[in-house]
């Protein structure tokens, strides 16, 4: 019987070191950044927010509309110096804007009136799913998205800054990084600090409390939707700088990774979603390398169940209601 | 009682539902459009209201075959009603590609007796779902595109394969390889039906020719991130890079190998042949191969012409021709007087068709009789452009 | 500030209620005239209900009357016991590949020798070929419910949530190991699946869908009894106990892990002898029958017709099914569609199409007390016991 392992190559950590780790880092970052949101929904609803993934999507089309209306054209994409910081500028406005928007709605349509009733946890759960399939069939209309892939013009250059030790370091790298991580300190240091970021971790940690205390919870629930929507917005927006063109059905499997992501940091914890990015990230590009890429999804699934049966609290613990972020 | 008036409500809503429902109808059948008859339609001798039927992805992320498909057969119908003056339809079933819809279609198409002969399924997937079932019925299919070689191999008497098969593209697309002069070869393959099972021949044909095989990798074509992938190929120093995939997913994959500074020719199959491909390389196609057993773009002027004034302006893309060809093949039958669904089955498997590509000529397996060629075509100034058969 | 409660859509409960009141006689007359009536269905040609696009028998066997096996299979996972999984169409494949397995790559023949072939056409366990349908078909129920106890037994002990995740990682795993193992065939799947043997006259074809169909009506009748037993029995009250508040009935002294487990092994079966007809229909299946998708249509069957409650079950499923083969035409809107339905289902009638009067109950008890303020009832907070 052949081995189903075939690509099994167990020296490639070596071999192929610094490129995973660049790599990792950089689809990591993306992770981290889409896994906010699911963790600051569940930190303050205890809700899946299956349409996140949705969310997403919706952030990457915004690239798209930024790219036209700044004449970006597909023959000739790349921008470069102050075109280059105009145009990132221009798509992640829009990008978070849409996000930010969307998260917005989704809240108010589909999962405010069934706190309302004070509906079952299950009854949540079928309306994420619902709103998902929703969302994603809505922009595979042709006056969307369509069906098909939509390129989606490169702005930054791909083409290698350097190389070290084999990875090759290019700007779209070094901008998902550092963007992403930008981001996520800003978040973080604004729900530590802000009065609506107090009134987060309060709604988290008792929200009868909180209540009692003079928190408006509808305004604190939809801040946070809004606040996790601007950041997969972003993710959706470095996604393009990245991996350039989207379709309908993109944030499907993207969704699913970076709520591992939340979950193997924390989930509820706003750096347990950047460290789990990070991790994630990083397992999948030395999975890939030593079991061969067929396998990278199953190490995925495999990390989320060993986590939920052995540590469901993930790496960092549960603690958006606690003291610390 | 208060509640009345809710179940009047409820039972409203119910019957507007029935009559909606009732006002439905399915996907219609298509009759030809347009064009002058030359002659009075529906003579004497014209079989009364058959039809012909399509079976493949109409709709859905797969359906740029099926659409070209399709499209070629309008054409044949269109100039069959003005040679002949009799009216054939071209009923369409929308399998989305996908092999559980597979069933249920094909029973409704043995079920109607008007139907006399399939083109499709697209497929292969969906083929090995709805073949036994046309078998069965005794209803003769042409595929102009399904390539898996093994649909050859269930001895259904009613099956027909317009294109050469994976068994013929594998070994020309390892003979095109080894003939270019490489020696250390990646192949990757995105884990499905068709683009394993073609890798999978070039991969023991490359072996078989002295080559190797240094880097065997499956590719989620939903996924994003090929990074790993692209470092094995760096890593590794290949001369080329072979792709069992459909053309989404092979630009993106030879977009990444580009951007990691992988210059290796990069070699696809017939899925992999369209213009979106392109699209999905972003600028960096340019060089790639593809290869296919038929020709990308069609090369008469007259049925391109005719096809773009039939589709709505569309450009005939791949199996197009194939399509055109297949249906002119069964429209032949019905010109020597064969309606049946046997009489067809006959005619087809026996009786040889001049088409605008070559000649049809079937086996006793259903496949072609002399294979067929494998067509080169290669990525040049943005455009794919035809250079020839593999030698 | 609470919006005031709707008054809610009184189809049922009187309709329930008349039910209730007839004498025991006529409740089996009624109901022997519906069963009868779904066997003749697939002969019959009703313009309303036909399906114009697909073949209406081909339609009533699958998606239809599977999704109401694997409905009934998983309502007794999430209806009965409260478990929220999300990877179920794993025990689908399970049974499917166990058929195809079976079916085409291990020989049974030394395991049948011993066995004596009973008299009579209609239990001849070896078919025209020497395939043993009947054989294959428990021992595809028994592979579902191991499946089941190894995938239940670690993840049990998990609460809501946190068990949906885990389980969506299952089903998927099972996926991708299957389209990644090449022996049992890989992306290709298994092909030439063979079919039941003739019973009684009645020929198991790809052409004629009928005698597929009615022998998943036979099955489905019989899944229909063996819940409905278990639900009156010890272990259904257990169920109850369990699904309104774990804890509690922790405390009691029931039993819970055992008991979630026995629904898990339970659901795992039926969905298992749900793959094991259907491949042997289709006569050839890949890992891509069985996408992730499935489990959220299966899900979605039995919370839109009322969780926990057969009839409202059987209903959602048919639902599910149909309503898109019905409306093929506008193919292009039928996810769209069943997204926006399930948000509405949810906003507007929670308890499902058909709810059990116990479920509304449940439902209304959330309502008015602090924890919703914010969303749900108990958390994962607890999340291991």
């Amino acid at each position: 019987m052949p081995s189903i392992f075939a690509a099994f190559e167990p020296g490639a950590v070596l071999t192929s070191f610094w490129p995973s780790v660049i790599d990792g880092l950089a689809l990591g970052s993306l992770y981290a950044l889409v896994a906010l949101g699911y963790t600051l929904v569940y930190g303050v609803l205890r809700l899946i927010n299956f349409a996140n993934s949705e969310i997403f999507m919706i952030g990457t089309a915004g690239a798209l509309v930024g790219t036209s209306l700044l004449g970006i054209s597909l023959a000739d994409p790349t921008q470069a110096g102050l075109g280059l910081a105009l145009a990132l500028l221009v798509c992640l406005v829009i990008s978070m804007a849409f996000g930010g928007a969307a998260a917005v709605l989704l809240e108010l349509l589909a999962y405010r009136p069934l706190r309302r009733r004070g509906a079952p946890r299950l009854s949540f759960l079928i309306s994420a799913i619902g709103s998902s399939l929703f969302l994603a069939e809505l922009f595979a209309r042709p006056w969307l998205l369509g069906r098909d892939r939509k390129p989606v013009p490169e702005i930054v250059d791909h083409a290698a800054i350097f190389t070290f030790k084999g990875a090759i370091v290019s700007l779209d790298k070094v901008i998902v990084i550092v963007g992403a991580l930008v981001m996520m300190v800003v978040i973080d240091q604004f729900v530590r600090r802000s009065r609506l970021g107090r009134g987060i971790r309060a709604v988290a940690q008792d929200p009868e409390t909180a209540t009692l205390m003079g928190v408006n919870i509808d305004r604190v629930v939809t801040f946070t939707f809004l606040l996790g929507g601007l950041m997969a917005g972003a993710a959706g927006l470095l996604y393009e700088v990245r991996f350039p063109g989207t379709k309908f059905d993109i944030g499907f499997i993207f969704g699913i990774k970076s709520f591992t992501a939340a979950v193997l940091g924390g989930i509820g914890n706003l750096r347990g979603a950047l460290v789990g990015g990070i991790v994630l990230g990083l397992l999948e590009a030395f999975g890939g390398a030593v079991f061969g890429s067929e396998w990278i999804d199953v190490i995925g699934f495999t990390i989320l169940v060993v986590i939920l049966m052995f540590r469901p609290t993930g790496l960092l613990g549960e603690s958006l209601g606690k003291a610390r972020a | 009682m208060r509640n009345t008036r809710r179940m009047g409500m409820a039972f409203g809503l119910l019957a507007a539902t029935g009559l909606l429902a009732a006002g439905c109808s399915s996907e219609d059948s298509e009759v030809s459009t347009g064009g002058t008859a030359t002659s009075a339609p529906g003579g004497a001798n014209c079989p009364k209201d058959l039809k012909i039927g399509f079976f493949g992805a109409l709709t859905g992320s797969d359906a740029a075959l099926g659409i070209n498909e399709r499209n070629g057969m309008r054409v044949a119908f269109e100039r069959y009603k003005k040679e002949s003056g009799c009216e054939v339809k071209l009923e369409p079933y929308d399998s989305q590609g996908d092999p559980a819809q597979a069933p249920g279609l094909a029973s409704k198409a043995v079920g109607d007796s008007k139907v006399v002969a399939i083109i499709g399924p697209a497929f292969s997937g969906e083929s090995k779902q709805a073949n036994p079932i046309f078998n069965e019925g005794g209803l003769p299919i042409i595929t102009p595109s399904a390539t898996n070689a093994a649909l050859s191999k269930n001895g259904w008497k009613i099956f027909h394969r317009a294109v050469a098969n994976d068994d013929l593209q594998g070994p020309a697309a390892a003979k095109f390889i080894i003939g270019k002069g490489a020696k250390k070869i990646a192949v990757i393959d995105d884990a499905s039906e068709y683009g394993k099972g073609l890798a999978d021949i070039v991969r023991t044909k490359l072996k078989e020719g002295g080559a190797t095989t240094d880097v065997n990798e499956a590719i989620d074509p939903k996924g994003s991130d090929y990074s790993s992938t692209v470092n094995k190929v760096k890593a590794a120093n290949v001369d080329a890079v072979f792709y069992g995939g459909y053309y989404e997913s092979a630009g993106r994959l030879m977009k990444q190998l580009r951007d990691g500074n992988v210059a290796a020719t990069f070699v696809a199959g017939d899925g992999s042949l369209d213009a979106k491909f392109l699209d999905s390389a972003s600028g960096k196609g340019e060089g790639a191969v593809l290869l296919a057993p038929g020709n990308y773009t069609a090369t008469d002027q007259a049925f391109i012409d005719e096809y773009k004034k039939l589709n709505g302006g569309a450009e005939p893309g791949l199996y197009s021709v194939e399509g055109f060809d297949a249906a002119n093949h069964v429209l032949a039958a019905l010109k020597a007087g064969k309606t049946t669904r046997a009489d067809i089955n006959a005619y087809v498997s026996t009786t040889p068709y001049q088409g605008l590509l070559k000649n049809y000529q079937y086996q006793a397996d259903g496949e072609l009789q002399g294979g067929g060629d494998i067509i080169v075509h290669e990525v040049n100034g943005g455009k794919i452009t035809l250079v020839g058969p593999v030698k | 500030m609470r919006l005031p409660t709707r008054p809610r859509l009184e189809v049922v409960a009187p309709v329930a209620e008349a039910w209730n009141r007839l004498p025991r006689v006529a409740r089996w007359l009624a109901t022997l005239a519906l069963v009868a009536f779904l066997f003749v269905l697939p002969t019959l040609t009703i313009p309303i209900i036909d399906t114009p696009g697909s073949d209406f028998a081909s339609v009533l066997f699958f998606p239809v009357g599977i999704y109401v096996l694997i409905a009934l299979g998983l309502n007794v996972v999430v209806g009965e016991a409260g478990l929220l999984d999300l990877g179920y169409v794993a025990f689908f494949a399970i049974g499917g590949y166990a058929m195809g397995l079976l079916g085409t790559m291990v020989d049974l023949g030394p395991l049948l020798s011993g066995l004596p072939v009973i008299g009579g056409s209609a239990l001849r366990l070896l078919g025209p070929d020497g395939t043993p349908f009947f054989v294959i078909l428990p021992l595809g129920i028994l592979a579902s419910m191991v499946g089941g106890l190894i995938l239940g037994t670690p993840t049990l002990r998990l609460r809501g949530d946190y068990l949906a995740i885990v389980t969506l990682g299952f089903g998927e795993i099972i996926r991708i190991i299957a389209r990644n193992t090449d022996a049992i065939g890989g992306p290709r799947g298994i092909n030439q699946i063979p079919h039941p043997p003739s019973v009684g006259g009645l020929k198991f074809g790809v052409i004629d869908p009928k005698p597929y169909y009615w022998l998943l009506l036979v099955i489905i009748i019989v899944v229909t009894l063996l819940v409905r037993n278990l639900q009156r029995s010890r272990v259904g009250r257990a169920w109850t106990a369990i699904r309104e508040d774990e804890d509690a009935a922790e405390l009691m002294g029931v039993p819970t892990f055992k008991y979630k487990l026995w629904a898990f092994a339970i659901g795992a079966g039926i969905g298992g002898s749900g793959g094991v007809l259907y491949a042997s229909k289709v006569i050839s299946i890949t890992p891509d029958n069985f996408l992730f998708i499935l489990s959220i249509l299966f899900l979605s069957a039995v919370v839109l017709g009322g969780s926990g409650n057969m009839p409202g079950v059987v209903l959602g499923a048919v639902v599910v099914a149909y309503l898109p083969e019905r409306f093929r035409g506008f193919a292009e809107y039928r996810v769209l569609v069943f997204g926006a339905v399930l948000v509405a289902m949810m906003v507007f009638r929670p308890q499902g199409l058909l709810p059990s009067r116990r479920r509304a109950a449940e439902l209304r008890r959330g309502e008015g007390s602090p924890d919703d303020a914010v969303g749900g009832t108990a958390g994962p907070e607890a999340v291991t016991t």
